[in-house]
């Protein structure tokens, strides 16, 4: 979901900034020791790669959702999209695509975006049903997201409505990567100079720097693949040895 | 499914081979691949690496390699790469790199191999180093089964009436009448300690007509022999054969009548009826309308039926050899007639001479836009002073009146209009001796041009003694011979196409391609070379080349890959030429690749690489020195 600009982001995030050493196997650790809901505890069993793994070497699963509007606690997820990855390949024989019928109200407004009918989400089953096995396709993987904080958050939002817990895991957020890679100051300052525009981080704008082709927005599970491309451009082009540690690019 | 891929699949079925698969194995395909992205510039493939994916590209372009570095080819959106590989199980030969930045979707070998092995159209489409691909793609077009492509068994109905060279001409009669037939066919008498050859077992054919100009007319009595009234200089025509060819051979030999051989037995007879019935439009009325031409102006207003005829024949799927012959007869049928109308303003001529044909008309492989290649011989009492002026005349008359037609003049001045090309017989022989003896690149170029010849009216016995003559001398002149395959070499075929442009071996791009000049042509000059060096007797690309096989000269296969890239190449520039006239354009050679379908692209790039690869034998096979 990347239509959303981050003044509509009403509160603040849940997690507090993580820096890139931060030492997620300890804090793996510790969670699955206070986890109580059993998906959750399995999911932190699984453990997180340490911080200098090569990024070569890191699974990843990329993680989309579509959601009924933008505050997380009025709106809920509709869709939810996954891909499983590495840098060299998305294997899409990994993919998951699930319509969820929202807890809260399905907006005309939401409708027209991401295409998911009424009769849609009839019939689909709720959030709390696919929680498993979504886990199950995350654990020992590293999320990687276009602007992270609509999936953290609608994601621990929902969790707290189901089993009133929260879940935090180390993500690699791909619009963060592009506006760190094009917006550094001094470009921006140069390019103010020039009066040129900043550089878009939209999905489809950063998609074509990479000379990615265009893929329709809005379904969750193109989506995701499109934010799996994205990050292979992106690490070839920036990290093209690959050795580099994963620290250098999650959050 | 509800993992599926929708801009996976979406591309899937923008792009062959996929978009012939059914919607469920293809959504199968598209939600089992795995995605890469590489940098410009980034290896894909490397020399001996094992790969057991198939690479599809989605966005970009690659750069295949040979292993000596040498481009092997250049491919972009919805090409493939590594195929081969995984077929034959085999490490990467050809490595890959990334041109531009690129998202390649991988299908897993086993995937490839189910596709590949229970789709046919899948598999043909995508094998690559199979030559069969080109083979069924000629196939393919032949299946549709029109009456141009109709063979000459096809119209076989019944066996002939085959009756022994005693019958009595009423017995003949009453016997045709019973069966119902309009001619009869007698065979040699049964001799059993006189095995003949097997072509002698049919001595000649009696007609309804020969009964009544050959008989009746002439008040002969009704017991005579058959053999009396018979036509004894049969001419016959070969089960396989084309119905086209059967009514052009009617038409050369004015008979109305064919038996149809197999294997030099008799199977059935063919009349002049059976195949009008066959074809109603055709090159046929065109010929008739030029013959019945009174003058210059008349047969220059026949253009547009030639042109018409030749597209008939294009949508018909006429395969090249007919369109060709087809062609040539039409253009054969204008210089006779012109030639008639020039004897008729001019008088007699005062000594003999032969109208040759050259070049492509000479082969049976003309198309509509052609340039016209012609020479005089001339009886060897020639004395310039005395008859020069009317042959300066005659040529002339010719010439200007083939150039209204249609036929172009000869940039090149090679026609019977300039002094050089309108000689006696002898002078011919010693040009033909001097060139072959003493080859020079002008001569060479000569060579490739005048060893193609037809004698198309006048002593056509001349024609057939500079055949001979040329036969002779070229075959097995491994000196000679090398020069030509130099000189062949000239022409190259390019590498293949790359998004709308055509690819050089070098890299280059340009944005046309002539096929006549880069396809065609250079086969043509392949197979002279080759049939000078068997001593062929066939003149057609086609007929010389089936010799050259039959001489088992060539690798085994590569001379049935040459006719399928012969084959494709001149449809691909025949069908060109016809879009051009349904266009209203005026047709050309040129092609530009972004009229060419990707079936038509895949096709002539392997096309071309038969060519090149037999380009590459020639000059190995033809070294100056080697023995033949």
């Amino acid at each position: 979901m990347f239509y959303l600009d981050k003044n509509a982001l009403q509160d603040k995030p849940t997690l507090k900034p993580l820096g890139g050493q931060f030492d997620w196997s300890s804090e793996f650790s510790k969670r699955y020791k206070n986890a109580r809901y059993p998906a959750l505890k399995q999911y932190y069993a699984q453990g997180a790669v340490s911080a200098d793994t090569p990024i070569c070497d890191v699974p990843l699963v990329a993680l989309d959702f579509e959601t009924t509007g933008l505050n997380p606690k009025t709106d809920s997820i509709v869709s939810i999209g996954l891909v499983a990855l590495t840098t060299q390949r998305i294997r899409c024989a990994e993919a998951k695509h699930w319509i969820i019928k929202p807890d809260t109200e399905l907006k005309t407004k939401s409708v027209v975006i991401h295409g998911i009918t009424h009769s849609d989400v009839a019939s689909a089953p709720s959030f709390n049903s696919v929680l498993d096995e979504l886990l199950l396709h995350l654990q020992g993987k590293i999320v990687v997201a276009h602007h992270k904080d609509i999936e953290t958050r609608f994601l621990n939002s929902a969790l707290q409505h189901y089993i009133g817990e929260e879940i935090v895991f180390p993500c690699i957020d791909t619009m963060a990567l592009e506006a760190r890679f094009s917006r550094t100051l001094k470009r921006t300052f140069m390019r103010s100079l020039l009066g040129k525009k900043t550089p878009s981080i939209r999905l489809t704008d950063c998609r074509a720097r990479y000379h990615l082709p265009y893929y329709r927005q809005h379904n969750a599970l193109t989506d995701a693949l499109a934010c799996a491309e994205l990050l292979q451009a992106q690490v070839s082009t920036y990290y093209p040895d690959e050795t580099s540690p994963v620290s250098a690019i999650w959050c | 499914m509800a993992t599926e891929q929708v801009e996976v699949t979406d591309f899937f079925q923008r792009h062959k081979p996929f978009s012939d698969l059914p919607t469920q194995e293809l959504s199968h395909v598209a939600s089992r691949v795995e995605i890469a992205y590489y940098k410009a510039g980034v290896p894909i493939l490397t020399f001996g690496q094992d790969n057991d994916q198939w690479f599809v590209i989605r966005s970009g372009a690659v750069e295949v390699f040979r292993r000596d570095g040498e481009l092997y080819n250049r491919l972009g959106e919805g090409n493939f790469f590594g195929e081969l590989g995984i077929m034959r199980n085999r490490p990467v030969r050809f490595p890959v790199v990334a041109l531009e930045d690129t998202l390649v979707y991988l299908i897993d070998a086993e995937t490839f191999n189910h596709l590949f092995d229970n789709d046919e159209q899948f598999a043909d489409f995508v094998e690559v180093e199979d030559r069969s691909r080109l083979r069924d793609s000629n196939a393919d077009r032949k299946d549709n089964n029109s009456l141009l492509t109709a063979k000459v068994e096809k119209l076989i109905d019944q066996l002939p009436l085959i009756l022994p060279p005693t019958t009595t001409v009423q017995e003949a009669a009453v016997r045709m009448t019973e069966e119902g037939v309009s001619s009869v066919l007698i065979s040699k008498e049964h001799n059993a300690d006189n095995i003949e050859r097997d072509n002698d077992v049919v001595i000649g054919i009696v007609t309804d007509v020969d009964i009544r100009s050959r008989l009746v007319a002439k008040g002969l009595d009704l017991s005579a022999p058959v053999t009396d009234i018979m036509t004894s200089q049969l001419t016959s025509v070969q089960s396989h054969q084309y119905v086209f060819e059967a009514m052009m051979l009617m038409l050369k030999h004015k008979v109305m009548h064919l038996p149809v051989l197999k294997k030099s037995q008799p199977i059935g007879l063919i009349s002049h009826q059976d195949i009008l019935r066959y074809e109603s439009q055709n090159s046929l009325f065109v010929v008739k309308s030029i013959f019945s031409a009174q003058n210059v102006d008349e047969l220059a207003a026949l253009t547009g039926e030639v042109r018409g005829c030749f597209s008939r024949m294009v949508h018909e799927d006429a395969n090249s050899q007919m369109i060709g012959s087809a062609m040539a007869v039409i253009g054969r049928s204008f210089k006779q007639r012109l030639l008639e109308l020039a004897e008729q303003k001019f008088g007699p001529a005062p000594i003999p001479y032969c109208f040759l044909a050259l070049g492509s008309m000479a082969r049976d492989e003309q198309l509509i836009v052609t340039d016209q290649d012609n020479a005089l011989v001339l009886d060897n009492r020639f004395d310039p002073q005395v008859h020069d002026e009317y042959f300066s005349a005659l040529a002339n008359f010719v010439c200007d009146g083939l150039d209204r037609c249609g036929y172009s003049y000869c940039t090149g001045g090679i026609m019977a209009t300039n002094k050089k090309w309108r000689q006696p017989l002898k002078v011919w022989e010693q040009y033909f001796s001097q060139w072959v003896d003493h080859p020079t690149p002008e001569t060479l170029l000569h060579s490739a041009i005048f060893f193609d010849l037809d004698g198309v009216w006048g002593k056509k016995v001349w024609a057939d003694m500079l055949n001979q003559l040329i036969r002779k001398k070229a075959y097995k002149n491994s000196r000679f011979l090398a020069c030509m395959a130099r000189n062949a070499l000239l022409r190259t075929p390019p590498l293949g196409f790359f998004k709308d442009f055509v690819m050089e071996t070098d890299g280059r791009q340009t944005n046309s391609i002539n096929m006549k000049r880069r396809g065609t042509a250079p086969i043509a000059d392949l197979i002279r070379v080759h049939a000078l060096s068997v001593g062929a007797n066939g003149r057609n690309s086609f007929a010389r080349l089936h010799d050259v096989i039959d001489a088992k000269i060539l690798p085994p296969g590569r001379g049935v890959d040459l006719r399928d890239a012969l084959e494709f190449i001149a449809m691909v520039r025949i069908r060109h030429q016809a879009f051009d006239l349904d266009m209203q354009r005026e047709p050309d050679n040129d092609i530009e690749p972004e009229y060419l379908s990707d079936f038509e692209r895949k096709n002539l790039r392997d096309a071309f690489q038969i060519l090149s690869d037999a380009q590459k034998y020639m000059k190995y096979r033809y070294q100056p020195g080697r023995h033949l």
